[in-house]
């Protein structure tokens, strides 16, 4: 399969709306479900003011949240597919941009020193394209993720020892929860990197906390971390928008990695409750866009 | 807990009479401020040629369509999705924006912190908790972007909407020295120890 490069284009600027303005249907059902188990009424509230929010942003076409935060795309190439690397990043940040002027969105990009921005949602190294393969057959996916800041800011890394062990892990998270209150907009989903490098352990907690709800880690050590992590943050009460109440998290999401024989480290990253995402899928048949 | 619906400007006796847990829902003129905005008029010395004076400021950088000038649109800005952000970032300027310009509600998501507990008290304010990341919702409250200043920092210009029915907004922090986030926190604080005994941490 041969990938237009103009495609990619219309697709990077497509998926960027897209991801602002609908939430995929596994968020929505984990927003839904979170209301009707609520016990507290102030949260039930709020969860019903998300819930309203998800159908007037259906309803006038418009962004869920104000926050276009910095624009994620992660492309996955399946095998035998052919495209230029070069142009598929050139043509990504095109579309990136695009998207930007075009619709038009808030800019949410600046540069780190100078805070200019320059009106694009791009800048050095951004937006960020993480680019992985895959042995699906002549697939090319182009997820987009456009993380909010709230939740962003909400991110730690702890290089723990050896000698504290798994007991390090979980308190550490259960302190990021407390410590995060109502700053990430909860209910989030705690994604956590569990291993590997500082840069691989962030990167992991990052995959974590986009990760559908419902998926599971597919390493048994992880997901068992995750069951156990997911019932205790829910037992700190921090609530919706930390206003109290009983969800905090739709879910505690672990990826993990192998580390150093002299290394523990532990990361943190969060998802605020508009946990959005957006998919497109290149195939021989076409584009088929989802989430 | 009562609910109060407020006509901005407000004095300091209404701003008093809120309680935590009260809702209100505000009428009239809303102020859009932001990060940049305030480290701009705190930190180098600018000015903004609005009067804040009774009013309420939202932590807020909205996105906006440029369009050209008229009747609807004096500002040569139609909204597009107006939200708000989270709170703490700008704890600092709690007080200033008091003592220096006269505000008296601050709207943010997710919580201001002790100075700004003590700011309230002393000078009589509040913070109104809004739903974070509900922004399609509250853009239908905003009649219109009156005016903008200090544009440069565009999207964090300090902006000027036209609001109607803007809430119900929960009072989260109080002029008399409750804070909703506080008492949480210590409360959450609280259940720590329990939570990290349910997996077996010792």
């Amino acid at each position: 399969m041969n990938v237009d490069l103009k495609q990619v284009e219309e697709a990077a600027k497509e998926l960027y709306i897209r991801a602002l303005k609908m939430l995929p249907p596994d968020i929505k059902s984990g927003i839904a479900a979170l209301e009707r188990s609520e016990s507290d009424a102030t949260a039930k509230t709020i969860l019903g003011t998300m819930i309203k929010n998800i159908s007037v942003a259906e309803d006038n076409a418009n962004l869920l949240c104000q926050d276009t935060g910095i624009p994620i795309y992660n492309v996955t190439i399946g095998r035998n597919v052919i495209v230029d690397g070069y142009g598929l990043k050139q043509a990504i940040r095109k579309g990136c941009e695009r998207a930007t002027r075009e619709h038009p969105l808030r800019s949410s990009v600046v540069h780190p020193v100078t805070r200019k921005n320059e009106q694009s949602s791009c800048g050095r190294g951004v937006p960020v394209i993480n680019i992985d393969f895959s042995d699906a057959g002549e697939t090319l996916a182009i997820e987009m993720i456009p993380k909010g800041s709230g939740s962003e800011n909400s991110s730690w890394l702890k290089m723990a020892i050896p000698a504290e062990g798994v007991d390090a892990i979980k308190t550490f998270v259960v302190d990021c929860v407390l410590e995060s209150g109502g700053k990430s907009c909860p209910p989030t989903i705690v994604g956590v990197g569990v291993g590997g490098t500082a840069d691989l352990c962030m990167h992991l907690a990052k995959q974590a906390a986009t990760r559908p709800l419902g998926s599971r880690c597919t390493d048994r050590e992880g997901a068992r971390l995750e069951q156990a992590l997911t019932a205790a943050v829910n037992q700190l009460g921090v609530g919706p928008q930390g206003l109290g109440g009983d969800a905090t998290a739709f879910a505690v999401h672990i990826e993990t990695a192998a580390t150093h024989i002299t290394m523990n480290p532990v990361a943190v990253n969060m998802q605020c409750h508009s946990a959005r995402r957006a998919r497109a899928t290149f195939t021989p048949a076409g584009i088929e866009y989802g989430f | 807990m009562a609910h109060y619906d407020l006509a901005m400007p407000v004095d300091e006796a209404a701003t008093r009479l809120l309680r935590v847990n009260d809702t209100v829902t505000l009428n009239g003129t809303l102020y859009g401020i932001r990060d940049a905005t305030q480290i701009h008029m705190f930190d180098r010395g600018r000015k903004t040629r609005f009067d804040l004076a009774g009013h309420a400021v939202i932590h807020t950088a909205p996105n906006v369509k440029k369009v050209e000038p008229s009747s609807a649109y004096p500002a040569g800005y139609a909204p597009v999705c107006i939200g708000t952000t989270t709170s703490a970032r700008m704890e600092r300027f709690t007080r200033p924006l008091m003592s220096q310009y006269g505000v008296r509600m601050i709207i943010g998501k997710g919580g201001l912190l002790a100075d700004s507990a003590a700011a309230f008290a002393e000078l009589g304010g509040v913070y109104l908790a809004i739903v974070g990341g509900a922004a399609a919702l509250e853009t239908t409250w905003i009649e219109q972007i009156e005016d903008v200043d200090l544009d440069d920092l565009n999207p964090e210009s300090l902006w000027r909407f036209r609001i109607k029915n803007f809430g119900p907004l929960r009072v989260a922090m109080d002029s008399h020295g409750t804070s909703l986030y506080t008492e949480l926190k210590k409360a959450a604080a609280g259940r720590r120890a329990a939570a990290l005994a349910s997996m077996g941490v010792k």
